[in-house]
Formats: structure tokens, sequence, C-alpha cells
């Protein structure tokens, strides 16, 4: 006679391996970092590097983002692939390069909940076994990144590894486009808060 | 644990690269973002993007293989709609990555890279060549075991995914720090497919089926 616990679903998580260093014909895609369009009046841009515990950049490593929209909103839409010319995808991803160097064009995201203005970030690369995730904040919100319920979790030092610096104004014919750096620090003195969910 | 922890010094490339800090946690678990995740719909993907056999003007060297699985949450239930990448080496054990420098042939037929969106079962199925095994300069004579790389999404960026799905009986996992960095041997196993005659198409491709489950996301009802 079969035990009836013979018959339950085993349903431990499949775990995770690294994403390897070849995975840069198959997974990045033409419009990845544009999470809107370039001509978006509130674009910004986020770029910066990622280093590993020698502060020597990561080449082969996968940074994706994943937000919601200008006012707060969480993203339902399809389109996290193939954006609609028009419209915000909420979703980016973007392969560094060899110097490290990931960017993205998106929006600032609004508030929701108890939280302050952030992205989500994950991080794929050879020598990661699983990914890292952080969190992305803004310079500009100090004020409510005292309630924000991760930040107010993370010892005060570390705290400014989670939040972008704002680094350029580049103004154009459009007007002005506003750029974030974020470098992201696997390991070291200044390494990142990550994310244990 | 059933993932692998960040530092394993057997594979040597997670020396400088792993988090050396305790990992935090935000008092109210993920956010309404993190347990969120993007949809893609079927517009967004090419019809022949399943079928790695089919992407070019001839037939790609190797064995022919059908590889499907069910998607599934912690409690079993199917993931539908979820996006599904796959990666691999042909059939020789290269890739069509121009930093891949294994002296083996490309095949002009095959790139090796797919992506599909899981059914309303949650079930995967993809059409591709049966991946070699390859070197690669971890230490000395390191070979990976033949593996296709999956990337999934679930219904939360907090239960992304990326892994390698591994064939039945291969005798090189015993030497490959990679997949031994997942400390319990049934842990290891969850990454193994298992040949399937019901998959198997007679006359025409040998099928193999693996299923994937992700993780539980703490906030989620």
């Amino acid at each position: 006679m079969t035990d009836i616990l013979d018959t339950v679903p085993d349903l431990a998580p499949t775990p995770s391996q690294t994403v390897g260093p070849f995975f840069g014909y198959a997974l990045p895609y033409a419009e990845g970092p544009e999470v809107v369009p370039g001509w978006h009046p509130d674009a910004i841009t986020v770029r910066g590097r990622v280093l590993d515990g020698a502060g020597a950049p990561v080449p082969d490593a996968l940074v994706e983002i994943w937000q919601a929209d200008a006012d707060g909103r969480v993203p339902s839409g399809v389109g996290g692939l193939r954006r609609a010319p028009h419209d915000f995808s909420g979703f980016g991803r973007c392969a560094t390069d060899p110097a490290g160097q990931y960017w993205f064009r998106t929006v600032k995201p609004g508030a929701s909940g108890p939280d302050a203005p952030h992205i989500a970030v994950l991080v794929f690369a050879r020598g990661l076994l699983k990914p890292v995730r952080t969190r992305l904040y803004f310079p500009q919100d100090a004020g409510a990144h005292e309630a924000d319920p991760l930040l107010s979790a993370v010892p005060a030092e570390r705290r400014p590894t989670l939040v972008a610096e704002a680094v350029a104004e580049a103004v154009s014919e459009a007007g002005g486009t506003r750029t974030y750096r974020f470098d992201i620090h696997l390991q070291g003195e200044r390494e990142t808060v990550f994310l244990g969910i | 644990m059933t993932h692998p922890p960040y530092l394993y010094p057997g594979y040597r490339s997670t020396v400088l690269r792993a988090p050396a800090r305790e990992l935090v946690m935000p008092k109210l678990g993920p956010d309404s973002i993190e347990l969120a995740s993007p949809v893609f719909g079927h517009q967004e993907l090419g019809r022949l993007d399943d079928d790695l056999t089919a992407q070019h003007s001839g037939e790609p060297l190797g064995e022919r293989i059908i590889v499907t699985g069910r998607l599934l949450d912690a409690s079993g239930r199917p993931v539908r709609g979820a996006l599904v990448e796959v990666w691999q080496a042909n059939a020789a054990g290269r890739y069509a990555h121009l930093g891949d420098r294994h002296p083996a042939p490309l095949d002009p037929n095959f790139t090796g890279a797919g992506r599909c969106l899981t059914d309303d079962e949650g079930r995967y199925r993809f059409v591709t060549i049966k991946p070699g095994a390859y070197p690669w300069r971890n230490h000395p004579n390191a070979w990976r075991p033949a593996h296709i790389h999956f990337s999934v999404f679930g219904t939360a960026f907090a239960q992304r995914l990326i892994t390698q799905m591994y064939f039945p009986g291969d005798p090189l996992f015993a030497y490959d720090p990679i997949m031994q960095s997942i400390s319990e041997q049934k842990d290891r196993d969850r990454l193994v497919s298992r040949l399937d005659m019901d998959t198997t198409t007679p006359e025409w491709a040998l099928g193999y089926q693996w299923d994937i489950v992700l993780g539980d996301t703490p906030m989620e009802a």
C-alpha cells in the first residue's frame, strides 16, 4: 500500500545556480535599459558600476530593475520585454559593459504605502550562485527615509549604500535629464546592503 | 536551505564576489513592488522562440530533445503566463558567445537561446539539442556537466530565479563545484531532469521532464 505522503508533491524550491559568463547573447534585449522612451518629459537616467571585493569592475553582471510608476502604481499590464512605444514598463534589464557599467532610463517612482520611493534592483553575475537583491532610494527624499521600513532597519553608517547620488543635470532642447549614480559593491568596505528576501 | 551559499571557494569566482555582510530583512518583508512581477505577453515573443532547432535555415547537429515541465509556486499552484528563458551550449559544448574560447566548433544552425510563456497548467516546452559538456578554467581539468540555463519569473519579483537544468546520470556531477555548491544531495537532485518516455516522440526526439518550484514570498497570503 502506498503511503499518502508519497503522493504529496515535493515543493522545496528549486535551487539557484549562477547565471554564468555566457548569458550575453540570450538575456539582454534591445530596449532592456529603456523603461520609458527617451522623449519622456520626466525621464531620469540611473547609471552605475558593479564592483567586486577588490574594487574591480564586474564586466559580466546582469542588472534588473522593477518599479512603480511616477504615481506609485505597480505596473500590471504586459510589456516587460516589448514596451508599447509610449508606455512605461516598470521593468528594465541591462548587462554590464567591460568597465562594469550599467544604465537605465526610467522615471522616478512615486511613493507607495509606508515606503519611500525606490526601485527594486537584482544583480546576477558569474561568481554569484544566487542573485543579490537591493533597493535604490533617491537623495531628495531624506525625510521619507527616516520612516522607511527597510532603511530604518539598516545601521546608519550603511544606509548611504542604498541611496543614489544626483550627479548631473544634462540640459538638452527638450529640457533637463536628471542623472543618478548608483554603484553596487558586491563585497568589501563599502559593500551594498543586500536584502534577505 | 536549498540554495547554495554566496561564498563557495571551490567555485573560485565567488571569492571576490560573494557578499560578506549579513543580509537585511525589511521590517515588513517584501514591499508591494517586490510582491508583484513584470508581466509578459505572447506578442512579445517570436514564433520560433521555443524551438531552438528551427531558428536557422538548416538543422543543428546533435541529439534533438524535448525539454518540458511545470512552473509551480511553493503551494504547488501552477504559475501561468510566466516568462521562461533558456540558453545553452551547442552539441559540441560551445556557446555562441564571443567570450567562449573553447576550441570546439560553432554550429551555424544553432544559437542556443529560447523563450516561452507557461500555459494554463504552468507548463513550458522547448525543442532543442542536447548540449555538450565543456571545459572551464576554475581549476585544472575542470569540466561542466551538460546543462541548460533557465531564467524564470514568478508572480512576485521576490521569486525571480535563474538556475541550471542537468541531465540524469551525468558522471561529471561529482567534479562540478557549481552543482556541488548546493550542500544536500536531495537538493542537487532538484536540478536534474528525468528521461520521460511519454514526452519522448517516437522516431523523432527524446523527452526530458523537469519541474521548477519557486520560493515562498513571506508576505503572500
